[in-house]
């Protein structure tokens, strides 16, 4: 066979089709798809990258502020304050609910952190495009990146949530550890939803638009400043309606953090197989938006 | 068989085809820039989610028309033209960046384009820009860790003093450029694509930065430079592709090439 390839490269006359020769010497086609366990190998090797680009984004976030990262725990506190100033003192929402302070700070630090999660992803794509065009990695990297830096965010809220517990005179138990699989379970959900926002948001910019609202109103039905239970009891509302609410995602991890927080939240205001729905919720967005995200992989950034 | 091999190894047969671009065109669609007017507006805007069944007035530009070349292992190839000929294009299509309207493109490994630009931070220091870019690029941390020092020393922003541990927003621009071609260019790649990289940073840099093009030339396979300067394509390029308005004009040794493309350049002399 190094008869035709011996030929100078200028001269035309090469006797094989250009398909041909490509096939002859094992050339491949530029940016097609990867097979899904070469994507997932190739996802693996990048989990440097996908660990330092979160950390950096993190870091570069605060980084013109004169307090630094300080910033990390002020802002979710400010945010727990004025939740609290506006539902806990002018609404007065705390009657229902015992330990309202932690029960409020905790809804809004695990809420915020699938709010963030599914903003950033819905931005991982459209808003790298310089990044996505200029280099060759799995994209999946982006939204992936982005839920960990959400996560890191996450644990700097979770800090200051302890001091805030410890401050209200919720003790510290035993089920504190119950944290660790929820957040694994919530983190798990939110890179799912975020690959699924991902995928729609780079074919539809517009929609980074729309997800303040949907996520607002995500909020004020997954009983973040109240509690379900309590507004529910009075109200004869269909049992469909009734599970539904108590069976988002949302809510269940929520629910999920309150019990292994605080100890006035008991085991009786935890929906009926939580830990299931827990599961289950982290299992379908992780692996079917994984899938549903990989699906598209050769079009991000194109066009 | 040679798949088998390094890409540095000397295996494979000199000459093997590393790029084929066959009957390739590259159309861009641009949205939201339709030629009708009153577009933009909020009704308009309306009116065609509307009307549409997926088809809202698009723009296209028709950017590289039916190119065909075939690049082989150790070749340096330049692709010169006026702005606007199509030639970063062909390169991103290349590197598997963009999608070909019509024709294909086979490629022997990865053609990675030189730049890191997109993956560094402004806020972060030198320092971890390094690395972050160095990760972006597939890097492994063994690598960088062996690297590391010849990134920086290469890019002569210590020379100065210690600016590498300062965020990369306090750097000039020239030294800003020349810390991502230094990252861009610690990787050893199989085919190499180069956009105007060699226009940055002073004169002692620009000189440097063509030595370690060669360098690369000898390690990869084959280097695709694309410049406005051409005394950097005669310096660094054996080959030329010309293009003009999408369509390849000229393809041949350098000195040919260029030639002609002076006497259309500057029509004048």
């Amino acid at each position: 066979m190094s008869q035709v390839l011996d030929a100078p490269p200028t001269t035309a006359a090469t006797p094989l089709s250009p398909a041909e020769l490509a096939a002859l010497h094992g050339l491949t086609v530029s940016g097609a798809r990867p097979s899904l366990p070469a994507y997932v190998r190739q996802l693996w090797q990048r989990r440097h990258f996908i660990t330092a680009f979160a950390t950096a984004k993190l870091t570069a976030q605060y980084s013109q502020a004169k307090l630094g990262q300080l910033w990390q725990v002020m802002t979710p506190l400010l945010n727990a304050a004025v939740y609290y100033f506006i539902f806990g003192v002018l609404m007065n929402t705390k009657r229902d609910v015992e330990d309202y302070v932690p029960f409020l700070v905790t809804g809004v630090f695990v809420f915020t952190f699938t709010q963030q999660s599914v903003m950033a992803g819905t931005r991982a794509i459209s808003g790298s495009l310089g990044l996505v065009r200029a280099l060759h990695f799995p994209r999946a990297s982006l939204p992936i990146s982005y839920c960990l830096q959400q996560l890191q965010q996450l644990l700097f809220s979770m800090c200051a949530l302890v001091v805030i517990l410890l401050c209200f005179g919720v003790p510290p138990t035993a089920s504190w550890l119950l944290v660790v699989p929820v957040l694994a379970l919530q983190f798990t959900f939110n890179t799912g939803l975020a690959l699924v926002m991902a995928r729609l948001g780079s074919k539809t910019p517009d929609i980074a638009q729309l997800m303040p609202f949907v996520l607002r109103t995500w909020m004020y039905v997954s009983g973040v400043m109240w509690s379900i239970d309590a507004v529910l009891k009075d109200q004869h509302l269909p049992h469909a309606v009734q599970v539904l609410l108590e069976c988002n995602p949302a809510a269940v991890y929520i629910d999920l953090m309150r019990f292994a927080l605080i100890d006035s939240f008991t085991r009786g205001q935890l929906p009926h197989h939580v830990w299931a729905w827990a599961l289950g919720w982290a299992l379908l967005a992780g692996v079917g938006g994984f899938l549903y995200f990989w699906k598209a992989e050769e079009t991000y950034g194109r066009g | 068989m040679a798949e088998a091999e390094t890409p540095q190894g000397q295996g494979r047969e000199d000459n093997a085809p590393t790029v084929i671009v066959d009957q390739v065109d590259i159309v861009y669609r641009v949205h939201g820039a339709g030629a009708t007017a009153g577009r933009g507006a909020a009704t308009a805007a309306l009116g065609r989610i509307l009307r549409r069944g997926g088809s809202p007035d698009v723009r296209k530009v028709h950017a590289v028309r039916n190119v065909s070349f075939t690049a082989r292992k150790g070749e340096a190839i330049g692709l010169i033209g006026t702005n606007g000929s199509g030639k970063s294009t062909l390169l991103k299509a290349v590197a598997g960046l963009l999608p070909v309207e019509r024709g294909r493109i086979f490629s022997d490994g990865q053609p990675s384009l030189l730049g890191v630009n997109a993956a560094l931070m402004n806020d972060l220091t030198g320092e971890r820009n390094v690395r972050l870019g160095a990760l972006a690029m597939g890097m492994s941390r063994e690598q960088i860790e062996e690297r590391y020092q010849e990134i920086v020393d290469f890019s002569g922003i210590n020379e100065k003093g210690d600016f590498i541990t300062l965020p990369m927003r306090t750097y000039s621009s020239g030294m800003a450029a020349r810390l991502r071609f230094s990252i861009g260019s610690a990787k050893d790649h199989d085919v190499l694509l180069i956009d105007e990289a060699l226009a940055t940073g002073d004169r002692s840099f620009q000189k440097r930065s063509e030595a370690r093009i060669r360098e690369l030339r000898e390690r990869a396979g084959t280097v695709f430079l694309v410049s406005h300067n051409n005394k950097s394509i005669r310096d660094t390029c054996d080959r030329v592709l010309w293009l003009e308005r999408g369509e390849l004009r000229m393809d041949g040794p350098t000195a040919d090439v260029l030639k002609e493309y002076e006497r259309f350049t500057n029509p004048d002399r």
